[in-house]
Protein backbone atom coordinates (compact mmCIF):
# COMPACT_ATOMS: atom_id res chain seq x y z
CA UNK A 1 0.00 0.00 0.00
CA UNK A 2 1.13 3.49 -0.83
CA UNK A 3 0.16 6.44 1.31
CA UNK A 4 0.85 10.13 0.92
CA UNK A 5 0.36 12.09 4.13
CA UNK A 6 -0.09 15.86 3.77
CA UNK A 7 2.44 16.07 0.99
CA UNK A 8 3.45 19.51 -0.25
CA UNK A 9 6.03 20.41 -2.83
CA UNK A 10 7.20 23.85 -3.73
CA UNK A 11 9.93 25.31 -5.91
CA UNK A 12 11.48 28.72 -6.14
CA UNK A 13 10.95 30.15 -9.60
CA UNK A 14 13.29 32.40 -11.60
CA UNK A 15 12.10 35.56 -9.86
CA UNK A 16 12.89 34.01 -6.50
CA UNK A 17 9.20 33.56 -5.74
CA UNK A 18 8.00 30.46 -3.98
CA UNK A 19 5.59 28.40 -6.03
CA UNK A 20 3.58 25.60 -4.48
CA UNK A 21 2.98 22.83 -6.98
CA UNK A 22 1.51 20.16 -4.70
CA UNK A 23 -0.58 21.43 -1.85
CA UNK A 24 -1.12 19.38 1.29
CA UNK A 25 -2.17 16.29 -0.59
CA UNK A 26 -3.14 13.09 1.19
CA UNK A 27 -3.89 9.91 -0.65
CA UNK A 28 -3.98 6.15 -0.06
CA UNK A 29 -3.70 3.54 -2.75
CA UNK A 30 -4.39 -0.03 -1.68
CA UNK A 31 -2.58 -3.06 -3.03
CA UNK A 32 -3.53 -4.43 -6.43
CA UNK A 33 -5.52 -1.36 -7.37
CA UNK A 34 -5.77 0.11 -10.83
CA UNK A 35 -5.95 3.86 -10.44
CA UNK A 36 -6.00 6.55 -13.10
CA UNK A 37 -5.02 10.11 -12.32
CA UNK A 38 -6.26 12.88 -14.53
CA UNK A 39 -6.51 16.64 -14.45
CA UNK A 40 -5.60 19.72 -16.42
CA UNK A 41 -2.16 20.38 -17.89
CA UNK A 42 0.18 21.78 -15.30
CA UNK A 43 -1.93 20.61 -12.36
CA UNK A 44 0.89 18.64 -10.76
CA UNK A 45 0.30 15.06 -11.90
CA UNK A 46 3.83 14.36 -13.13
CA UNK A 47 5.21 16.13 -10.08
CA UNK A 48 3.19 13.81 -7.86
CA UNK A 49 4.60 10.80 -9.71
CA UNK A 50 8.15 12.14 -9.32
CA UNK A 51 7.60 12.62 -5.60
CA UNK A 52 6.52 8.99 -5.28
CA UNK A 53 9.51 7.76 -7.32
CA UNK A 54 11.91 9.97 -5.34
CA UNK A 55 12.98 12.12 -8.28
CA UNK A 56 11.65 15.14 -6.41
CA UNK A 57 11.68 15.37 -2.62
CA UNK A 58 8.65 16.56 -0.69
CA UNK A 59 8.85 19.96 0.97
CA UNK A 60 6.69 18.63 3.77
CA UNK A 61 4.62 15.57 4.49
CA UNK A 62 5.37 11.86 4.37
CA UNK A 63 5.28 9.01 1.92
CA UNK A 64 4.67 5.55 3.32
CA UNK A 65 5.08 2.42 1.24
CA UNK A 66 4.00 -0.92 2.70
CA UNK A 67 4.23 0.50 6.19
CA UNK A 68 7.71 1.87 5.65
CA UNK A 69 8.51 5.59 5.63
CA UNK A 70 10.24 6.16 2.31
CA UNK A 71 10.15 9.97 2.40
CA UNK A 72 13.92 10.24 2.71
CA UNK A 73 14.86 7.30 0.51
CA UNK A 74 16.77 7.75 -2.73
CA UNK A 75 15.36 6.93 -6.15
CA UNK A 76 17.16 3.61 -6.40
CA UNK A 77 16.20 2.51 -2.89
CA UNK A 78 12.56 3.04 -3.75
CA UNK A 79 13.04 1.28 -7.08
CA UNK A 80 14.48 -1.73 -5.30
CA UNK A 81 11.50 -1.76 -2.92
CA UNK A 82 9.31 -2.26 -5.97
CA UNK A 83 8.30 1.14 -7.30
CA UNK A 84 8.55 1.65 -11.06
CA UNK A 85 8.02 4.78 -13.09
CA UNK A 86 7.56 5.16 -16.84
CA UNK A 87 8.45 8.74 -17.72
CA UNK A 88 6.15 11.09 -19.60
CA UNK A 89 9.20 12.06 -21.64
CA UNK A 90 11.55 9.08 -21.88
CA UNK A 91 15.29 9.65 -21.70
CA UNK A 92 17.68 9.11 -24.61
CA UNK A 93 21.17 7.69 -24.14
CA UNK A 94 24.34 7.32 -26.15
CA UNK A 95 25.56 3.78 -26.61
CA UNK A 96 22.89 2.02 -24.53
CA UNK A 97 20.83 -0.48 -26.47
CA UNK A 98 17.21 -1.49 -26.02
CA UNK A 99 18.35 -4.89 -24.80
CA UNK A 100 20.69 -3.29 -22.24
CA UNK A 101 17.83 -1.28 -20.82
CA UNK A 102 15.53 -4.33 -20.70
CA UNK A 103 18.26 -6.34 -19.03
CA UNK A 104 18.77 -3.66 -16.39
CA UNK A 105 15.01 -3.53 -15.85
CA UNK A 106 14.21 -7.24 -15.76
CA UNK A 107 17.45 -8.60 -14.35
CA UNK A 108 19.17 -11.68 -15.65
CA UNK A 109 16.07 -13.63 -16.61
CA UNK A 110 15.26 -10.93 -19.19
CA UNK A 111 16.04 -12.91 -22.34
CA UNK A 112 13.09 -15.19 -21.71
CA UNK A 113 10.68 -12.30 -21.81
CA UNK A 114 12.45 -9.88 -24.13
CA UNK A 115 10.18 -10.70 -27.04
CA UNK A 116 7.05 -10.51 -24.89
CA UNK A 117 7.88 -7.15 -23.33
CA UNK A 118 8.46 -5.56 -26.70
CA UNK A 119 5.64 -7.49 -28.32
CA UNK A 120 3.16 -6.15 -25.77
CA UNK A 121 3.91 -2.62 -26.91
CA UNK A 122 3.78 -3.65 -30.56
CA UNK A 123 7.48 -3.72 -31.32
CA UNK A 124 9.25 -6.63 -32.94
CA UNK A 125 12.11 -7.73 -30.70
CA UNK A 126 14.27 -8.75 -33.63
CA UNK A 127 14.14 -5.23 -35.05
CA UNK A 128 14.63 -3.36 -31.83
CA UNK A 129 16.77 -5.25 -29.30
CA UNK A 130 20.00 -4.03 -30.86
CA UNK A 131 18.88 -0.48 -31.52
CA UNK A 132 20.48 2.33 -29.54
CA UNK A 133 18.13 4.14 -27.20
CA UNK A 134 19.07 7.47 -28.76
CA UNK A 135 17.85 10.09 -31.18
CA UNK A 136 17.49 7.50 -33.93
CA UNK A 137 14.29 6.16 -32.34
CA UNK A 138 11.06 7.98 -33.10
CA UNK A 139 9.16 9.55 -30.23
CA UNK A 140 6.53 6.81 -30.26
CA UNK A 141 9.09 4.02 -30.43
CA UNK A 142 10.95 5.50 -27.48
CA UNK A 143 7.74 5.80 -25.53
CA UNK A 144 6.84 2.18 -26.21
CA UNK A 145 10.28 1.00 -25.14
CA UNK A 146 9.89 3.00 -21.93
CA UNK A 147 6.62 1.18 -21.24
CA UNK A 148 8.22 -2.18 -22.09
CA UNK A 149 10.97 -1.64 -19.49
CA UNK A 150 8.35 -1.06 -16.80
CA UNK A 151 6.44 -4.17 -17.88
CA UNK A 152 9.75 -6.02 -17.72
CA UNK A 153 10.38 -4.87 -14.16
CA UNK A 154 7.00 -6.26 -13.07
CA UNK A 155 7.08 -4.60 -9.65
CA UNK A 156 4.29 -4.31 -7.05
CA UNK A 157 3.74 -0.61 -7.81
CA UNK A 158 4.08 0.95 -11.25
CA UNK A 159 3.37 4.47 -12.40
CA UNK A 160 2.86 5.24 -16.08
CA UNK A 161 2.91 8.93 -16.95
CA UNK A 162 0.72 9.51 -20.02
CA UNK A 163 1.58 6.18 -21.66
CA UNK A 164 -0.68 7.02 -24.60
CA UNK A 165 1.23 10.16 -25.58
CA UNK A 166 2.71 9.85 -29.06
CA UNK A 167 1.49 6.28 -29.56
CA UNK A 168 -0.22 5.55 -32.85
CA UNK A 169 -3.85 4.37 -33.04
CA UNK A 170 -3.00 0.73 -33.68
CA UNK A 171 -0.46 0.41 -30.92
CA UNK A 172 -2.78 2.30 -28.61
CA UNK A 173 -5.41 -0.43 -28.96
CA UNK A 174 -2.76 -2.94 -28.02
CA UNK A 175 -1.61 -0.85 -25.12
CA UNK A 176 -5.14 -0.73 -23.76
CA UNK A 177 -5.21 -4.52 -23.96
CA UNK A 178 -1.94 -4.68 -22.05
CA UNK A 179 -3.37 -2.51 -19.30
CA UNK A 180 -6.61 -4.46 -19.29
CA UNK A 181 -4.63 -7.64 -18.85
CA UNK A 182 -2.65 -6.16 -16.00
CA UNK A 183 -5.93 -5.06 -14.47
CA UNK A 184 -7.49 -8.48 -14.78
CA UNK A 185 -4.50 -10.28 -13.35
CA UNK A 186 -4.63 -7.90 -10.37
CA UNK A 187 -1.16 -8.84 -9.25
CA UNK A 188 0.27 -5.40 -8.86
CA UNK A 189 -0.86 -1.86 -8.29
CA UNK A 190 -0.94 0.33 -11.35
CA UNK A 191 -1.19 4.09 -11.35
CA UNK A 192 -1.68 5.68 -14.74
CA UNK A 193 -1.63 9.38 -15.43
CA UNK A 194 -3.79 9.96 -18.47
CA UNK A 195 -6.06 12.27 -20.38
CA UNK A 196 -7.55 9.43 -22.44
CA UNK A 197 -11.13 8.37 -21.98
CA UNK A 198 -10.32 4.79 -22.95
CA UNK A 199 -7.76 4.55 -20.20
CA UNK A 200 -10.02 6.27 -17.67
CA UNK A 201 -12.57 3.66 -18.64
CA UNK A 202 -10.59 0.69 -17.34
CA UNK A 203 -9.79 2.25 -13.97
CA UNK A 204 -11.04 0.89 -10.65
CA UNK A 205 -10.83 4.41 -9.45
CA UNK A 206 -10.23 7.85 -10.89
CA UNK A 207 -8.41 10.62 -9.06
CA UNK A 208 -8.69 14.18 -10.32
CA UNK A 209 -5.83 16.53 -9.54
CA UNK A 210 -6.19 20.25 -10.17
CA UNK A 211 -4.06 23.09 -8.91
CA UNK A 212 -1.89 20.71 -6.92
CA UNK A 213 -4.79 19.30 -4.94
CA UNK A 214 -6.97 16.24 -5.12
CA UNK A 215 -10.27 17.56 -6.42
CA UNK A 216 -12.18 14.33 -6.64
CA UNK A 217 -11.76 10.64 -6.21
CA UNK A 218 -14.14 7.83 -6.84
CA UNK A 219 -15.32 4.93 -8.93
CA UNK A 220 -15.21 5.61 -12.60
CA UNK A 221 -19.03 5.72 -12.82
CA UNK A 222 -19.09 8.55 -10.34
CA UNK A 223 -16.31 10.62 -11.84
CA UNK A 224 -16.24 9.94 -15.54
CA UNK A 225 -19.65 11.38 -16.54
CA UNK A 226 -18.89 14.72 -14.97
CA UNK A 227 -15.40 14.80 -16.45
CA UNK A 228 -16.78 14.17 -19.89
CA UNK A 229 -19.43 16.85 -19.62
CA UNK A 230 -16.82 19.31 -20.77
CA UNK A 231 -15.95 22.83 -19.95
CA UNK A 232 -18.05 23.39 -16.85
CA UNK A 233 -16.53 20.51 -14.95
CA UNK A 234 -16.48 21.46 -11.31
CA UNK A 235 -13.41 19.34 -10.59
CA UNK A 236 -11.31 21.60 -12.76
CA UNK A 237 -12.37 24.77 -11.04
CA UNK A 238 -9.67 26.60 -9.10
CA UNK A 239 -10.72 27.73 -5.66
CA UNK B 1 55.83 -15.58 -23.36
CA UNK B 2 54.98 -15.30 -19.65
CA UNK B 3 51.56 -14.92 -18.05
CA UNK B 4 51.74 -11.12 -17.76
CA UNK B 5 52.61 -10.84 -21.42
CA UNK B 6 49.78 -13.18 -22.34
CA UNK B 7 47.31 -10.96 -20.45
CA UNK B 8 48.66 -7.88 -22.18
CA UNK B 9 48.35 -9.61 -25.53
CA UNK B 10 44.74 -10.40 -24.83
CA UNK B 11 43.99 -6.84 -23.80
CA UNK B 12 45.58 -5.11 -26.75
CA UNK B 13 44.99 -7.57 -29.53
CA UNK B 14 42.05 -9.63 -28.25
CA UNK B 15 44.26 -12.66 -28.77
CA UNK B 16 44.37 -15.66 -26.50
CA UNK B 17 47.26 -17.16 -28.34
CA UNK B 18 49.36 -16.73 -31.41
CA UNK B 19 47.21 -15.15 -34.12
CA UNK B 20 46.43 -16.55 -37.53
CA UNK B 21 47.95 -14.74 -40.50
CA UNK B 22 50.92 -12.45 -40.40
CA UNK B 23 52.13 -11.12 -37.07
CA UNK B 24 55.05 -9.60 -35.31
CA UNK B 25 55.11 -9.65 -31.54
CA UNK B 26 57.58 -7.35 -29.87
CA UNK B 27 58.16 -8.00 -26.18
CA UNK B 28 60.35 -5.89 -23.92
CA UNK B 29 62.06 -4.15 -26.80
CA UNK B 30 62.97 -7.22 -28.85
CA UNK B 31 61.34 -9.49 -31.38
CA UNK B 32 59.44 -12.27 -29.65
CA UNK B 33 57.88 -14.02 -32.62
CA UNK B 34 56.93 -13.39 -36.22
CA UNK B 35 55.00 -14.99 -39.01
CA UNK B 36 54.79 -13.94 -42.63
CA UNK B 37 52.43 -15.22 -45.31
CA UNK B 38 52.51 -15.58 -49.07
CA UNK B 39 51.12 -12.07 -49.44
CA UNK B 40 52.41 -10.28 -46.39
CA UNK B 41 56.08 -9.84 -45.64
CA UNK B 42 57.57 -8.41 -42.46
CA UNK B 43 61.20 -7.25 -42.53
CA UNK B 44 63.31 -5.88 -39.69
CA UNK B 45 64.72 -2.44 -40.43
CA UNK B 46 68.48 -2.18 -40.76
CA UNK B 47 69.02 1.50 -40.02
CA UNK B 48 66.75 1.99 -37.01
CA UNK B 49 64.54 -0.04 -34.70
CA UNK B 50 61.33 -1.21 -36.30
CA UNK B 51 59.86 -3.18 -39.15
CA UNK B 52 58.58 -2.81 -42.68
CA UNK B 53 55.29 -4.51 -43.40
CA UNK B 54 54.82 -5.11 -47.08
CA UNK B 55 51.44 -6.21 -48.37
CA UNK B 56 51.26 -7.33 -51.99
CA UNK B 57 48.74 -5.68 -54.32
CA UNK B 58 45.37 -7.42 -54.42
CA UNK B 59 45.71 -9.07 -50.99
CA UNK B 60 42.22 -9.54 -49.62
CA UNK B 61 40.74 -10.60 -46.29
CA UNK B 62 44.09 -10.98 -44.58
CA UNK B 63 45.23 -9.54 -41.30
CA UNK B 64 48.44 -8.40 -39.66
CA UNK B 65 48.90 -8.19 -35.90
CA UNK B 66 51.79 -6.22 -34.50
CA UNK B 67 51.37 -6.01 -30.73
CA UNK B 68 54.02 -4.50 -28.50
CA UNK B 69 54.23 -5.81 -24.95
CA UNK B 70 56.25 -4.32 -22.14
CA UNK B 71 56.44 -5.95 -18.75
CA UNK B 72 59.83 -4.75 -17.63
CA UNK B 73 59.77 -1.58 -15.54
CA UNK B 74 61.82 1.34 -16.83
CA UNK B 75 62.00 0.11 -20.39
CA UNK B 76 61.97 2.85 -23.00
CA UNK B 77 61.20 1.65 -26.46
CA UNK B 78 61.04 3.54 -29.74
CA UNK B 79 60.07 1.87 -33.00
CA UNK B 80 59.40 2.86 -36.56
CA UNK B 81 56.88 0.72 -38.37
CA UNK B 82 56.27 1.34 -42.05
CA UNK B 83 53.35 -0.22 -43.86
CA UNK B 84 53.33 -0.55 -47.61
CA UNK B 85 49.86 -1.57 -48.72
CA UNK B 86 49.54 -2.46 -52.39
CA UNK B 87 46.76 -1.47 -54.75
CA UNK B 88 43.34 -3.05 -54.33
CA UNK B 89 44.16 -4.66 -51.01
CA UNK B 90 41.50 -5.22 -48.36
CA UNK B 91 43.25 -5.89 -45.06
CA UNK B 92 42.96 -5.58 -41.31
CA UNK B 93 45.89 -4.29 -39.28
CA UNK B 94 45.83 -4.58 -35.51
CA UNK B 95 48.46 -2.76 -33.52
CA UNK B 96 48.47 -2.29 -29.83
CA UNK B 97 50.64 -1.62 -26.90
CA UNK B 98 50.28 -3.19 -23.52
CA UNK B 99 52.43 -2.08 -20.66
CA UNK B 100 52.55 -3.79 -17.30
CA UNK B 101 54.59 -1.80 -14.87
CA UNK B 102 55.27 -3.52 -11.60
CA UNK B 103 58.07 -1.19 -10.61
CA UNK B 104 58.66 2.45 -9.88
CA UNK B 105 60.38 3.55 -13.05
CA UNK B 106 58.73 4.99 -16.14
CA UNK B 107 57.99 2.56 -18.94
CA UNK B 108 57.66 4.18 -22.29
CA UNK B 109 56.77 3.17 -25.79
CA UNK B 110 56.83 5.53 -28.72
CA UNK B 111 55.69 4.07 -32.00
CA UNK B 112 55.86 5.89 -35.28
CA UNK B 113 53.62 4.23 -37.81
CA UNK B 114 53.67 5.30 -41.41
CA UNK B 115 51.14 3.97 -43.89
CA UNK B 116 51.48 4.11 -47.63
CA UNK B 117 48.12 3.03 -48.95
CA UNK B 118 47.93 2.13 -52.64
CA UNK B 119 45.19 2.96 -55.11
CA UNK B 120 41.72 1.68 -54.22
CA UNK B 121 43.07 -0.25 -51.24
CA UNK B 122 40.93 -0.66 -48.12
CA UNK B 123 42.53 -0.77 -44.71
CA UNK B 124 41.04 -1.16 -41.30
CA UNK B 125 43.54 -0.17 -38.65
CA UNK B 126 42.82 -0.88 -35.00
CA UNK B 127 45.05 0.38 -32.24
CA UNK B 128 44.52 -0.40 -28.58
CA UNK B 129 46.43 0.80 -25.59
CA UNK B 130 46.37 -0.74 -22.19
CA UNK B 131 48.39 -0.28 -19.04
CA UNK B 132 48.39 -2.25 -15.82
CA UNK B 133 50.63 -2.99 -12.90
CA UNK B 134 50.76 -2.28 -9.23
CA UNK B 135 53.98 -0.26 -9.47
CA UNK B 136 54.26 3.48 -9.09
CA UNK B 137 56.12 3.90 -12.38
CA UNK B 138 54.28 5.68 -15.15
CA UNK B 139 53.26 4.06 -18.41
CA UNK B 140 53.78 6.50 -21.21
CA UNK B 141 53.03 6.12 -24.86
CA UNK B 142 53.16 8.65 -27.63
CA UNK B 143 52.02 7.04 -30.82
CA UNK B 144 52.40 8.85 -34.10
CA UNK B 145 50.52 7.77 -37.16
CA UNK B 146 51.19 9.17 -40.58
CA UNK B 147 49.05 8.11 -43.49
CA UNK B 148 49.56 8.69 -47.19
CA UNK B 149 46.53 7.74 -49.21
CA UNK B 150 46.51 7.26 -52.95
CA UNK B 151 43.53 7.67 -55.23
CA UNK B 152 40.36 5.93 -54.21
CA UNK B 153 41.85 4.39 -51.09
CA UNK B 154 39.91 4.03 -47.86
CA UNK B 155 41.10 3.77 -44.29
CA UNK B 156 39.16 3.22 -41.12
CA UNK B 157 41.22 3.88 -38.03
CA UNK B 158 40.08 3.05 -34.52
CA UNK B 159 42.09 3.96 -31.47
CA UNK B 160 41.17 3.11 -27.94
CA UNK B 161 42.85 4.13 -24.77
CA UNK B 162 40.90 3.02 -21.77
CA UNK B 163 43.11 2.31 -18.86
CA UNK B 164 46.42 2.87 -17.22
CA UNK B 165 48.24 4.70 -19.98
CA UNK B 166 49.45 8.27 -20.13
CA UNK B 167 49.53 9.58 -23.63
CA UNK B 168 50.61 13.16 -23.40
CA UNK B 169 51.21 13.54 -27.07
CA UNK B 170 49.49 11.54 -29.75
CA UNK B 171 49.65 12.72 -33.33
CA UNK B 172 47.78 11.43 -36.37
CA UNK B 173 48.31 12.92 -39.79
CA UNK B 174 46.83 11.97 -43.12
CA UNK B 175 47.26 13.20 -46.68
CA UNK B 176 44.53 12.27 -49.12
CA UNK B 177 44.64 12.06 -52.92
CA UNK B 178 41.57 12.09 -55.21
CA UNK B 179 38.56 10.10 -53.94
CA UNK B 180 40.43 8.93 -50.86
CA UNK B 181 38.56 8.72 -47.56
CA UNK B 182 39.70 8.31 -43.98
CA UNK B 183 37.46 7.73 -40.98
CA UNK B 184 39.08 8.04 -37.60
CA UNK B 185 37.35 7.08 -34.35
CA UNK B 186 39.06 7.56 -31.04
CA UNK B 187 37.90 6.58 -27.60
CA UNK B 188 39.65 7.82 -24.54
CA UNK B 189 39.12 7.54 -20.84
CA UNK B 190 41.47 9.28 -18.47
CA UNK B 191 41.54 9.10 -14.69
CA UNK B 192 43.71 10.05 -11.74
CA UNK B 193 46.09 12.79 -12.77
CA UNK B 194 46.46 11.64 -16.36
CA UNK B 195 46.90 13.99 -19.24
CA UNK B 196 46.04 13.02 -22.80
CA UNK B 197 46.54 15.11 -25.86
CA UNK B 198 45.42 13.95 -29.26
CA UNK B 199 46.05 15.88 -32.39
CA UNK B 200 44.63 15.07 -35.80
CA UNK B 201 45.62 16.73 -39.00
CA UNK B 202 44.02 15.73 -42.27
CA UNK B 203 45.01 17.31 -45.58
CA UNK B 204 42.39 16.73 -48.20
CA UNK B 205 44.48 17.45 -51.26
CA UNK B 206 42.55 15.32 -53.73
CA UNK B 207 39.32 16.04 -55.54
CA UNK B 208 36.33 14.39 -53.83
CA UNK B 209 38.42 13.28 -50.89
CA UNK B 210 36.67 13.11 -47.54
CA UNK B 211 37.23 12.54 -43.86
CA UNK B 212 35.36 12.03 -40.64
CA UNK B 213 37.21 12.38 -37.34
CA UNK B 214 35.19 11.33 -34.30
CA UNK B 215 36.33 11.51 -30.72
CA UNK B 216 34.44 10.21 -27.73
CA UNK B 217 36.03 10.67 -24.38
CA UNK B 218 35.48 10.57 -20.67
CA UNK B 219 37.68 12.44 -18.21
CA UNK B 220 37.47 11.45 -14.55
CA UNK B 221 39.14 12.58 -11.31
CA UNK B 222 41.73 15.29 -11.88
CA UNK B 223 42.68 14.17 -15.37
CA UNK B 224 42.80 16.46 -18.34
CA UNK B 225 42.39 16.09 -22.07
CA UNK B 226 43.12 18.18 -25.10
CA UNK B 227 41.61 17.31 -28.45
CA UNK B 228 42.94 19.16 -31.47
CA UNK B 229 41.47 18.51 -34.87
CA UNK B 230 42.85 20.26 -37.92
CA UNK B 231 41.21 19.67 -41.23
CA UNK B 232 42.43 21.33 -44.37
CA UNK B 233 40.28 21.31 -47.47
CA UNK B 234 42.59 21.97 -50.37
CA UNK B 235 40.28 20.76 -53.11
CA UNK B 236 36.64 19.89 -53.66
CA UNK B 237 36.21 17.75 -50.55
CA UNK B 238 34.09 17.05 -47.48
CA UNK B 239 35.39 17.04 -43.93
CA UNK B 240 33.60 16.45 -40.67
CA UNK B 241 35.04 16.34 -37.19
CA UNK B 242 33.28 15.89 -33.90
CA UNK B 243 34.25 15.68 -30.28
CA UNK B 244 31.79 14.40 -27.74
CA UNK B 245 33.08 14.35 -24.20
CA UNK B 246 31.83 13.59 -20.71
CA UNK B 247 33.49 15.47 -17.91
CA UNK B 248 33.40 14.12 -14.36
CA UNK B 249 34.77 15.08 -10.95
CA UNK B 250 37.49 17.74 -11.22
CA UNK B 251 38.61 16.95 -14.75
CA UNK B 252 39.45 19.34 -17.57
CA UNK B 253 38.67 18.91 -21.26
CA UNK B 254 39.42 21.18 -24.18
CA UNK B 255 38.41 20.69 -27.78
CA UNK B 256 40.13 22.84 -30.37
CA UNK B 257 38.77 22.75 -33.88
CA UNK B 258 40.82 24.15 -36.69
CA UNK B 259 39.13 23.76 -40.03
CA UNK B 260 40.58 25.54 -43.01
CA UNK B 261 39.09 25.78 -46.46
CA UNK B 262 41.51 26.59 -49.25
CA UNK B 263 39.10 25.77 -52.02
CA UNK B 264 35.65 27.08 -52.90
CA UNK B 265 34.15 23.60 -52.91
CA UNK B 266 35.58 22.45 -49.62
CA UNK B 267 32.81 21.65 -47.14
CA UNK B 268 33.96 21.42 -43.57
CA UNK B 269 32.04 20.90 -40.35
CA UNK B 270 33.18 20.80 -36.77
CA UNK B 271 31.02 19.82 -33.83
CA UNK B 272 32.07 19.69 -30.21
CA UNK B 273 30.08 18.98 -27.10
CA UNK B 274 31.45 18.69 -23.58
CA UNK B 275 29.25 18.17 -20.60
CA UNK B 276 28.66 16.14 -17.51
CA UNK B 277 26.54 13.00 -17.56
CA UNK B 278 22.98 14.09 -18.19
CA UNK B 279 21.13 14.07 -14.87
CA UNK B 280 18.03 12.58 -16.45
CA UNK B 281 20.05 9.60 -17.70
CA UNK B 282 21.27 8.91 -14.16
CA UNK B 283 17.75 9.32 -12.81
CA UNK B 284 16.29 6.94 -15.38
CA UNK B 285 18.75 4.18 -14.53
CA UNK B 286 18.25 4.77 -10.82
CA UNK B 287 14.50 4.27 -11.25
CA UNK B 288 15.44 0.84 -12.57
CA UNK B 289 17.18 0.14 -9.26
CA UNK B 290 20.79 1.00 -10.05
CA UNK B 291 22.76 3.00 -7.50
CA UNK B 292 24.10 6.32 -8.69
CA UNK B 293 27.55 4.79 -9.07
CA UNK B 294 26.28 1.81 -11.07
CA UNK B 295 24.24 4.13 -13.27
CA UNK B 296 27.32 6.26 -13.93
CA UNK B 297 29.31 3.18 -14.94
CA UNK B 298 26.60 2.02 -17.33
CA UNK B 299 26.44 5.40 -18.99
CA UNK B 300 30.21 5.76 -19.32
CA UNK B 301 30.69 2.22 -20.62
CA UNK B 302 27.90 2.63 -23.14
CA UNK B 303 29.30 5.95 -24.27
CA UNK B 304 32.71 4.45 -24.95
CA UNK B 305 31.47 1.20 -26.47
N1 LIG C 1 11.20 22.20 -11.18
C1 LIG C 1 10.19 23.04 -11.45
N2 LIG C 1 10.37 24.38 -11.40
C2 LIG C 1 9.36 25.24 -11.68
N3 LIG C 1 8.12 24.85 -11.99
C3 LIG C 1 7.88 23.53 -12.05
C4 LIG C 1 8.89 22.56 -11.80
N4 LIG C 1 8.36 21.33 -11.94
C5 LIG C 1 7.08 21.53 -12.29
N5 LIG C 1 6.79 22.84 -12.36
C6 LIG C 1 5.47 23.43 -12.65
O1 LIG C 1 4.54 22.77 -11.85
C7 LIG C 1 3.32 22.59 -12.52
C8 LIG C 1 2.94 21.12 -12.55
O2 LIG C 1 3.76 20.42 -13.46
P1 LIG C 1 3.50 18.90 -13.83
O3 LIG C 1 4.54 18.49 -14.79
O4 LIG C 1 3.42 18.11 -12.57
O5 LIG C 1 2.08 19.00 -14.52
P2 LIG C 1 1.17 17.85 -15.13
O6 LIG C 1 -0.06 17.80 -14.32
O7 LIG C 1 1.95 16.57 -15.25
O8 LIG C 1 0.85 18.43 -16.57
P3 LIG C 1 0.68 17.71 -18.02
O9 LIG C 1 -0.72 17.20 -18.08
O10 LIG C 1 0.86 18.85 -18.96
O11 LIG C 1 1.71 16.67 -18.13
C9 LIG C 1 3.52 23.22 -13.89
O12 LIG C 1 3.00 24.51 -13.87
C10 LIG C 1 5.01 23.24 -14.06
O13 LIG C 1 5.38 24.28 -14.90
MG1 LIG D 1 2.71 15.53 -16.83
Amino acid sequence: MLELQNVSFSVTDQDGKKKEIIKDLSLKIDDKKFVVITGPNGSGKSTLAKLIAGIEKVTSGKIIYNGQDITDMTIDERARLGISFAFQQPVRFKGIKVKDLLKLAAGEQYMKGACDYLGEVGLCARDYLNRDVDGSLSGGELKRIEIATIIARNTPFSIFDEPEAGIDLWSFKNLIKVFEKMHKEQENSIMIISHQERILNIADEIIVIAGGKMKARGKKDEILPELLEGTKCRFYQED
Amino acid sequence: MDEIQKTLLEEVAGLHEIPAGAYNIRANGALSSRNTTEHIDIVTKEDKPGIDIIIKPGTKKESVHIPVLISQTGLEDLVYNDFYIGEDCDVLIVAGCGIHNGGNRTSKHDGIHTFHIGKNAKVKYVEKHYGSGEGTGENIMNPQTIVYMEEGSYMEMETTQIKGIDSPDRVTKAKLADDARIVITEKIMTHGKQYAKTEFEVDMDGKNSSTNVISRSVAKDQSSQLFVSKINGNNKCAGHTECDAIIMDDAHISAVPEITANHLDAELIHEAAIGKIAGEQLIKLMTLGLTEKEAEEQIVNGFLK
